[in-house]
């Protein structure tokens, strides 16, 4: 086997190949190839290496433990020459977060605080190996839970350690995995499907997509098990369409997966058999919604169903369906090896395991990280996100999606888990955190979030349709400066009919934003409407339009 | 690529591709250090390096960590290379390749100094 003395990896996430990562890598590629180093030195495309605050390609150089960002084309050479043939680091190219960052091993020493309150457990591949290269990833001891399964568990035993470690769907709604496994298994059928919800289009998140472009065998791992459990016979991974990269990363791993007896019929020389394929969605934010995704694999115009019955007695094609997200499936074979005990001594009580979030907005430092349940909002914001951008004061935090909810500075002590989180109306949802800070106007942002739902509602039901066109009406008067004292009412009773009677979780959850800024920031948008004036200074009053 | 049939084959992957993880794992048994000043490189560090890396592959050893550094200041002794293996601090002075491949059979894989070669030996 051929041996290189020096890895050198590339971070190849959608950021950073818009920002010209591949680029980097075919003149890495070449300019260690004029050297005479391409006997020693090898170079390995991988995922986000954890940090992508500005779009600047990364890249990490092992066994130096050497980070190096930005890389420009034209700063490669030197690298090239000084680093690979002469060894000598080069401290200005070092990532310049902060200079003494510059080796990994003190990275994590010296910013214990910083760095470590994250906990990586679904995350650990990911800028660590190749995702395209399904041996890259058995080395890093994967598919051991899929060989522990196959080989000395039941599938009963399977969704009992999987309810041992009360793990919770990590869509938004936050159901208990295990249960829902347990619904699915009795039910009779030669066809079973488990399918996985990739079809992440809330605003503000992109956790999955760091789980499909670094470490795609990892969620097909979890899928293979999950069907193990539940006697599942094909799969889908429905997935949006805008991920490009992901969708290209997913259909190589599965096409690994078939070439090493890893899917397909006799999986590893055992009688159990799983068929995979991607399923792609075309842009529509209700397909995330699980059983308006199951009609639009079915080729139906993507509207939710009726519950019950509900997918896990009747589902795609009316048979038994297992539905989940990526991060739910990505937690399975770190459950299955290490047990259902292990992951339950992760979190707090109630939320347990480890928690993505796509960290962005107004903040220092963005990207997706990976907590265990119970650290604050608050310490999210100052020790792993560096605090508000340019010092400026927090306004507020939006978690868990633009149908999530609002927190204000005062709310930020409080721990990130379903039950802590519940208490002030509020829950991870999405998983995505958006710091804003005070230039930001909240009659601007329930706007902004309105115009999306007027746009993504499907117009199944009345009270969906209606409200968020209503809605989203209201504010534009209100932020134009044309409000009436009666909107706030107005908002406010249309709210609660949308939470009360729509058909879907899309129209429940579409003004919860809304109404906790009516309420935390009542005064905001009474002085839009009585003064005219828009405090942040976002707002463009003209006075022109009449009402 | 035969599809996998059974637990034994999948190991046997798996044991293989760790091993050409080695160089990220950051817990190599060996570490190597070359000495890559202008010196070392005029003196034929290069080569000797090189050839190193061939005797490893042909020995099918990785479990060894290569890092290149600047000179040690010690010029008339280069090219230098440094063997940390069991707690022990090795530093061979004028590294022929022939030496280099000798390095690799006795002292990198078998853990043998060769005396005679050794400039300076400490704890670490």
């Amino acid at each position: 086997m051929k041996f290189y003395r020096m890895h050198v990896l590339v971070a190849e996430d959608t950021r950073s190949i818009m920002a010209g990562a591949k680029r980097v890598e075919e003149a890495l590629v070449e300019e260690i190839r004029l050297a005479g180093l391409e006997d020693e030195i090898r170079v390995v495309p991988t995922g986000s290496l954890g940090f992508s605050d500005k779009d600047q390609v990364a890249i990490a150089i092992y066994p130096d433990n050497i980070i190096y960002c930005p890389v420009l084309v034209s700063t490669v050479p030197e690298i090239v020459e000084e680093h690979f043939l002469k060894g000598r680091i080069i401290k200005a190219l070092a990532h310049p977060m902060e200079q003494k960052e510059v080796t990994m091993e003190e990275r994590t020493s010296e910013n214990q605080m910083n760095l470590d309150i994250q906990k990586r457990i679904l995350l650990e591949n990911v800028g660590k190996i190749d995702p395209e290269n399904i041996q890259e990833y058995i080395a890093a001891d994967g598919y051991v839970a899929l060989e522990k399964a196959l080989f000395s568990l039941t599938p009963e035993k399977v969704i009992d350690e999987v309810k041992k470690s009360e793990l919770r769907g990590r869509g938004g709604a936050g159901f208990p995995t295990g249960l829902k496994w347990q619904f699915t298994r009795p039910n009779p059928g030669p066809v079973k499907y488990v399918i996985c919800n990739a079809d992440e289009g809330e605003p503000g998140t992109f956790k999955d997509r760091e789980i499909m472009e670094g470490d795609p065998h990892k969620m097909i791992e979890g899928m293979i098990l999950a069907a193990y459990a539940v006697g599942g016979t094909h799969g889908y991974i429905y997935i949006r369409g805008e991920y490009a990269l992901s969708i290209q990363r997913l259909q190589k791993a599965i096409d690994a997966c078939y070439e090493y007896g890893l899917l397909g019929k006799n999986i590893l020389g055992t009688d159990f058999s799983f068929e995979l394929c991607i399923h792609s969605g075309a842009g529509a934010y209700i397909c995330g919604e699980e059983t308006a995704l199951i009609n639009s694999i079915e080729g139906k115009r993507g509207e939710p169903r009726k519950k019950p019955p509900y997918p896990p007695s009747q589902g795609l094609w009316q048979k038994p369906t297992l539905v989940n997200n990526v991060e739910t499936f990505a937690n399975i074979p770190a459950i299955i090896s290490n047990g259902g005990e292990w992951y339950q001594s992760i979190g707090v009580e109630g939320s347990r395991g480890t928690k993505l979030f796509s960290l962005m907005g107004d903040i220092n430092w963005k990207g997706t990280i990976e907590i265990p349940f119970g650290t604050s909002v608050g310490d999210i914001i100052d020790n792993i996100g560096h605090g508000v951008r340019y010092d400026r004061k927090l306004k507020g935090v939006i978690l868990g999606g633009s149908s999530g909810s609002l927190l204000v500075p005062e709310e930020l002590n409080t721990p990130v888990d379903f039950h802590s989180l519940a208490h002030i109306e509020a829950g991870p949802g999405s998983g995505s955190i958006v710091v804003m800070d005070e230039t930001r106007c909240i009659v601007d942002i329930c706007l902004n979030i309105a115009e999306f739902f007027r746009h993504e509602s499907c117009g199944k039901c009345t009270p969906c349709r209606e409200g968020t066109a209503q809605i989203c009406h209201l504010l534009e008067m209100i932020a134009s400066g044309n409000g009436l004292p009666e909107d706030i009412d107005h908002l406010e009773k249309i709210s609660q009919t949308m939470m009360d009677a729509s058909f879907c979780p899309l129209g429940q959850t579409a003004p919860s934003v809304l109404r906790q800024a009516l309420k935390k920031y009542r005064q905001e948008f009474l002085d839009h409407i009585h003064n005219s004036n828009c405090p942040a200074g976002v707002c463009n009053m003209n006075f022109t339009e009449e009402v | 690529m035969a599809k996998i049939s059974s637990l034994e084959e999948l190991r046997k992957i798996r044991n293989d591709a760790k091993e050409s993880m080695k160089t990220r794992s950051g817990n190599a048994k060996v570490r190597v250090f070359a000495s890559m000043g202008t010196v070392g490189i005029a003196g034929g560090a290069r080569e000797a390096l090189k050839a190193m890396i061939d005797e490893l592959e042909k020995r099918n050893f990785h479990d060894v960590e290569i890092v290149e550094g600047g000179s040690m200041g010690l010029d008339n002794e280069e090219p230098i290379i440094r063997i940390e293996r069991d707690g022990f601090e090795t530093t061979y002075g004028k590294v022929t390749p022939d030496m280099a491949r000798q390095i690799v059979a006795q002292h990198i894989i078998n853990g043998q100094m060769i005396s005679e070669w050794v400039i300076a030996r400490n704890e670490k």
